[in-house]
């Protein structure tokens, strides 16, 4: 069972006072947008065997909704961040690139 | 108003620990910018206290006020005094962008009390409740059991829960078989 | 025989007799033994019969790694089955009965099995079952359940109670022998808070029987000292009783605290699962000796060397009168001379080494012991019971050189460290070839959220297995923890131990090397799962190479021991089938908990009445008293229908019906969300959230709306009512609420975060009453107060705050019930006040209150869709003919552009119509609208479905809404829908709104 410092309250928060929101930075797309973006937007996910980048809510704590950086084999947090940001800190990338050098998600690297 | 009743009016339960409904209590969110002047002037003019810390719960005289989120707070006080501090709070805040509610009426409160009190909440909420992890004054929203809840403490063995009141029945028998005579575990 | 000592007993209370009872049989024993050290005093060597062959099972071992000491516990409400007698202590009134037989333990039916071993072999259930497959149902699934089990099913409800607790430390030590006491001092000393746990009630492990000196002082005097150090240490907590049951990712760890096992008259929790969050753990728990593959290794009284010692020295309890014991090292040496020095009698040490050995076996030599090297066991006489031995070289292929008589076999192939812990969240093991053992890879630990690891071994749970390696590992081990828990580590010196060189240990892996079928036959690794050497050698022929298949395969380490004792042996047999080396073989995966641990306490407090949340509002009471019909709605408990004495609730949903719309009823509604919106962007963000324009709602008015998510689907719908500039009230479902409350703040917080918005969740601040019927506002209006409700006061779609009586209130001239009907918010605390005073007042109009189901069938009646019903989270509003409720003035919304897409504007969507049945009946609820011919399986085409289906009071016949291809451009058409018993009911095809069409009713 995993755990996640919430980047609100400070909370070292256990996996049931957490909700997963599935995956970040996902970039919302309209009315205008072309199928292909629309499709992209609602459908087409990552599923990375190492580095992947989430959304959680402290659901059972303080409700804020925040993004997380971590393995999908280890199981290592890379750190969790503001939901309210376009792309991971760069602290965090390089935290990560100290462990998977050369990686890559969706535009980040 | 006089027919005003709490959830469990009162109810309570002696085990290793006492477990009790408080009756009704003032509780007003708060919500805004808890950084900005108007926010925290609002808050002393309304309660006597400071914006709290992270996770702290600062005192007044005319209420006490938890850190619920970074735009949230919770005002605690007299349950016949929660509009008059609503209505001191939108004066206050002046046009600030803010919302201020009176939710007395949603929560139920509990204190729990006695040498084992933080077992008591140790058994159904993932937190640290040890002496170096739980002080008095500190402040916690987690889960009891399998319902949302926050607490914190008066002092080393008084603490008070506040949930929803719909659910005020489960808490309190969560409560009850956590506080059950035989079940003092001897660790905190 | 085994017996009681007149001496020895280290654990024992003498002082205190204790009465028990096996199989209804009068027993006593003492405070301080296990059950089955007290069976063996009582002679009861015999204490089961295996799963498979019902065969005799005797105790094999003295601990949690037990195979066959498996009994049911207690009576009633406190009957247990599957407890290992090794680990239940005794105490007064104790009843036990063994398992896995009929009609007695003596005498068995099912051990005719055992005569058909032949026919039996590894993979006997597939290769039987598969065929004809009438069979399986009629003739094996019937002999199988008949025969099936260990233990019986507990009938009776748990008596007990369960409890788990949080706890949060630096370092955690599993196990309390001389490794983890010594672990935990040099973690202690360095500032950790420490919790280390011991599965048994005492400290110090097997050293004090084993012996030796540490520091100068005998062993059991230096664990004597460790304690009394270690509870003087603050930041130091010791618990017995309590069990690593499994490590798990991110530093979690569960502890089973057996709290009242021992003391089932005591107030409290039985069980206490742990939920331990630590930053790291320290495994010493330690080695499990393994059993030696010999024919006949089954037999009552052959058992492990250390537990025939531990059973000497702990309990003062013989196993035998004569002990042959057989060994492939060292440390079995111990228990002959224990045996000897307790005054029983060692007819000879078989030792499968062809030479020498070390300390020990001089030691015993220069007792008189005899020692036969190159020896070993050919075969076990005894059914019941060992009788003796037939001998053999262990080069050989097991020709008897001589047979001893004798009444025990005590027996020890190495030992294997307990490494279960270690692996539980992925720490590695490697091939140990001078212990033959698999054991810590401390270079591979399991890694934590930091990417570190988290786990260290300490002790012979590492492979040292002798004192003076085990002391220091597992010093270094409790420093090492404390260091990667953040602090400084101790200075303390090390523990210094005598050093007693052994001899190597030599792989045994079948006894003689030689053995033919007939023996193999006879050889047994799993004693739990009677998985013999010959299956497993049967099932490597057949191509199980995998170690995981020939586990599923041969069911070896699949009952509740897990094959603490087989594992090793048994993959070794496969590795030497295979011709592979054993680490090319490999382990099969450990999993938690380390041993069984109670249902009860996983649940924890969770049963009975708090086995889930179950809301209540603030009206509940009455309806209860009422004794009303409740359904379950979310976690919300909702009144169905209140029937009174001797009606059905057909007839009571039928009443409320026919009285709400005559004259007036009353609905709890307290359940329905009520969401706050504010701020200056609030306008623009309820537009987004909801398909219709909202923004434009003037203050004082309310407006049907509906929410859909990004797929386009609907999602939610309810009223919402606009409380001034800055501030809307968003009405939800009722299952709703919460998250509707989320995916608002979802997108405030992660899309639209520079959006002034606030928005707060106050469902449960008011308890909302709809009054509903023709009468409504004379019973509001009798209650008196300063609001005024008529229809110019307040009309249709608008909501007004004031007093009704003594109550601050807050009305909605809104209706789901096409009725004239008022929603009236009161705050919570005074919802059941305000409830009684409505019905005071409308008493006169025989006010009654009305259930969920009266409410679904008026709405029904009218036509409104109910999410949950009308929807599935594949319905847009399109569906449902709500074109009208979707804005096309707004560039945006939620849902919008996911509407646009070509499968969403599809014209073949199944549309939404009303359906009357011809007859008059009901069809029943999830029916097909059937049409012509089949597809391409072979099924009924369809043309549409029904999404709600009723009886209606006000028409008096079966009406519905539902799903039909081209359904609005089909009015008047009679289509078939199909019954549960194959026929079909007849519907025609009719608008959805069943009553009152023009709504003159609800706006009066």
């Amino acid at each position: 069972m995993l755990t996640l410092q919430c980047p609100y309250c400070g909370v070292d928060a256990e996996e049931t006072e957490l909700h997963a929101e599935g995956e970040a930075h996902l970039k919302r797309f309209g009315p205008g947008s072309s199928d292909d973006e629309f499709e992209t937007y609602l459908f087409m996910r990552e599923n990375p065997k190492g580095v992947h980048f989430e959304r959680w809510r402290h659901s059972n704590g303080c409700g804020k909704f925040f993004h997380a950086a971590r393995s999908t084999t280890t199981l290592e947090v890379f750190g969790t961040y503001s939901a309210q940001t376009y792309e991971p800190p760069q602290d965090i990338k390089d935290k990560i690139s100290a462990k998977y050098p050369g990686w890559s998600w969706r535009d980040f690297s | 108003m006089s027919n005003a009743v709490s959830a469990l009016e009162k109810t309570s339960f002696e085990g290793f620990a006492k477990v009790s409904e408080t009756g009704l209590r003032g509780m007003i969110t708060l919500r805004g910018d808890l950084s900005s002047k108007p926010v925290k002037d609002a808050v002393i003019a309304s309660t006597g206290a400071e914006v709290p810390d992270v996770r702290r719960m600062s005192r007044g005289s005319i209420g006490d006020v938890a850190w619920m989120s970074p735009d949230e707070l919770l005002i605690v006080c007299d349950y016949r005094a929660a509009n008059e501090v609503v209505t001191t709070l939108l004066a206050a805040l002046d046009g600030a962008h803010a919302l201020a509610v009176n939710v007395s009426d949603a929560r139920a409160v509990f204190r729990i009390e006695g040498d084992g009190a933080r077992e008591v909440l140790a058994k159904v909420a993932p937190v640290d409740l040890s002496t170096e992890g739980f002080q008095p004054d500190d402040f916690r929203r987690t889960r009891i059991a399998q319902v949302a809840a926050a607490f914190w403490m008066n002092s080393d063995d008084s603490f008070e829960v506040v949930c929803f009141r719909s659910v005020a029945q489960y808490v309190f028998d969560v409560l009850k078989v956590s506080a059950q005579e035989g079940g003092e575990v001897g660790f905190l | 025989m085994s017996t009681r000592l007149a001496n020895g007993g280290r654990l024992l209370n003498k002082g205190k007799q204790l009465h028990f009872t096996f199989n209804g049989k009068q027993m006593t024993g003492f405070e301080g033994d296990t059950l089955a050290s007290a069976l063996l005093a009582n002679d009861q060597m015999m204490m089961g019969r295996s799963f498979k062959y019902h065969r005799p099972r005797g105790v094999v071992a003295s601990g949690a790694e037990e195979p066959n000491a498996l009994v049911n516990l207690g009576t009633g409400g406190k009957f247990e089955p599957n407890q290992r007698a090794t680990t239940t202590e005794l105490f007064d009134g104790l009843t036990s009965t063994s398992q896995n037989h009929w009609p007695s333990l003596e005498f068995d039916v099912g051990a005719i099995n055992n005569y058909m071993t032949r026919f039996f072999p590894a993979g006997f259930y597939y290769k039987t079952f598969m065929f004809p497959a009438f069979a399986w149902k009629h003739v094996f699934e019937p002999i199988v359940r008949q025969s099936a089990g260990l233990g019986q099913v507990p009938k009776d409800r748990d008596a007990d109670t369960y409890e788990h607790f949080y706890a949060y430390v630096d370092v955690v030590i599993v196990g309390g022998g001389i490794a983890g006491l010594q672990a935990a001092r040099a973690a202690g000393a360095s500032g950790a808070k420490v919790l280390l746990m011991e599965q048994t009630p005492h400290w110090g492990g097997r050293a004090p029987v084993d012996g030796g000196e540490v520091n100068g002082k005998p062993v059991a005097d230096h664990i004597a000292d460790l304690v009394a150090e270690l509870e003087a240490m603050d930041n130091v907590t010791m618990r017995t009783r309590m069990m690593g049951a499994g490590v798990y990712d991110h530093g979690y760890v569960l502890g089973y605290e057996r709290v009242n096992d021992h003391t089932p008259m005591n107030a409290g929790p039985r069980h206490r699962l742990w939920r331990i969050r630590t930053k790291q753990i320290v495994t010493a728990t330690g080695a499990i000796e393994r059993p030696l593959s010999f024919a006949g290794n089954d037999i009552p009284g052959v058992m492990l060397a250390s537990a025939v010692r531990d059973y000497v020295v702990d309990y003062g309890v013989s196993s035998g009168d004569r002990t042959v014991v057989v060994t492939n090292n060292d440390d079995a040496y111990r228990t002959a001379i224990a045996l000897k020095n307790a005054g029983l009698e060692v007819p000879v040490i078989l030792d499968a080494r062809a030479m020498g050995g070390g300390a020990l076996v001089d030691e015993a030599r220069a007792m008189g012991i005899r020692v036969e090297n190159g020896k070993g066991i050919a075969k076990v006489k005894g059914g019941k019971r060992v009788t003796g031995v037939a001998i053999c070289m262990q080069a050989g292929e097991g020709a008897a050189v001589e047979e001893i008589a004798c009444d025990a076999v005590a027996m020890s192939g190495g030992w294997s460290p307990v490494v279960h812990l270690w692996s539980h969240c992925g720490g590695k093991l490697i091939w140990d070839e001078d212990q033959a053992h698999f054991r810590p890879d401390a270079g591979r630990a399991p890694t934590n959220q930091d990417g570190v690891g988290f786990v260290i071994p300490a002790g012979s749970a590492n492979g040292p297995l002798d004192l003076a390696a085990v002391a220091a590992d597992a010093h270094e081990a409790g420093k090492a923890a404390a260091k990667a828990a953040g602090l400084k580590a101790t200075r303390k010196a090390a523990p210094k131990a005598g050093e007693e060189p052994e001899q190597a240990m030599e792989p045994v892996w079948m006894m003689p090397q030689g053995a033919g079928p007939e023996l193999r036959i006879k050889s047994w690794l799993d004693y739990q799962n009677d998985v013999k050497v010959s299956d497993v050698r049967l099932a490597a022929q057949e191509g199980y190479e995998s170690v995981e298949h020939t586990k599923r395969y041969t069911t070896l380490g699949m009952a509740t021991d897990q094959g603490k004792l087989s594992n090793i042996n048994g993959l070794a047999t496969l590795a030497g089938q295979l011709n592979a080396p054993i680490p090319a073989v490999g382990t099969t995966t450990f999993r938690p908990p380390y041993t069984p641990i109670s249902m009860g306490s996983i649940a924890g407090e969770a049963r009975d009445e708090v086995f889930q949340p179950l809301r209540r509002t603030p009206i509940h009471q009455y309806h209860e008293d009422q004794k009303a019909f409740f359904e379950p709605v979310g976690q919300w408990r909702r009144p169905y229908c209140f029937p009174k004495a001797g009606e059905s609730h057909a007839d009571a949903v039928k009443r409320e019906i026919n009285q709400t719309r005559a004259s007036v009823g009353l609905l709890d509604a307290s359940t329905l969300g009520k969401i706050i919106v504010k701020g200056t962007d609030a306008g623009k963000f309820v537009d987004m959230l909801y398909t219709n324009m909202m923004s434009n709602l003037k203050p004082g008015k309310c407006r049907y709306g509906l929410m859909c998510s990004e797929n386009g689907f609907l999602s939610d719908d309810g009223v919402v009512a606009r409380i001034d500039e800055e501030t809307f009230l968003c009405h939800t479902t009722t299952g709703g609420a919460e998250r509707i409350h989320g995916w608002m703040e979802d997108w405030l917080q992660c899309e639209w975060w520079d959006w002034k918005v606030f928005t707060a969740n106050v469902t449960e601040q008011f308890a909302q009453i709809a009054v509903v019927g023709p009468n409504a506002r004379k019973v509001i209006e009798k209650l008196g107060g300063d609001m005024d409700v008529s229809k110019e006061g307040l009309a249709f779609m608008e909501w007004k705050d004031g007093k009704i009586g003594d109550f601050d209130a807050r009305a909605y001239r809104i209706s789901f019930s096409g009725e004239l009907s008022y929603e009236i918010a009161v705050p919570a605390s005074q919802g059941r006040a305000f409830w009684d005073a409505l019905m005071e007042a409308g008493a006169e109009f025989n006010i009654m209150p009305y259930g969920t189901e009266a409410l679904h069938v008026m709405r029904a009646e009218k036509g409104f869709i109910m999410i949950g019903d009308e929807t599935d989270g594949t319905i847009i509003p399109q569906d449902l003919g709500l074109n009208w409720a979707i804005s096309k003035k707004k560039e945006d919304f939620l849902g919008k552009r996911a509407q646009l897409r070509d499968h969403m504007t599809d014209p073949n969507r199944w549309k939404l119509v009303g359906l009357k049945t011809v007859d008059g009946s009901v069809i029943p609820d999830g029916s097909y609208a059937i049409a012509d011919g089949d597809n391409a399986n072979g099924q009924r085409n369809t043309q549409g479905r029904v999404t709600s289906t009723y009886y209606s009071p006000t028409l008096d016949c079966g009406i519905a809404m539902g799903l039909v291809h081209n359904g609005p451009d089909r009015m008047g058409e009679v289509i078939e829908f199909n019954k549960v018993d194959g026929s079909t009911v007849k519907a025609e095809i009719c608008d959805p709104v069943f009553y009152d069409e023009d709504g003159e009713k609800q706006n009066v």
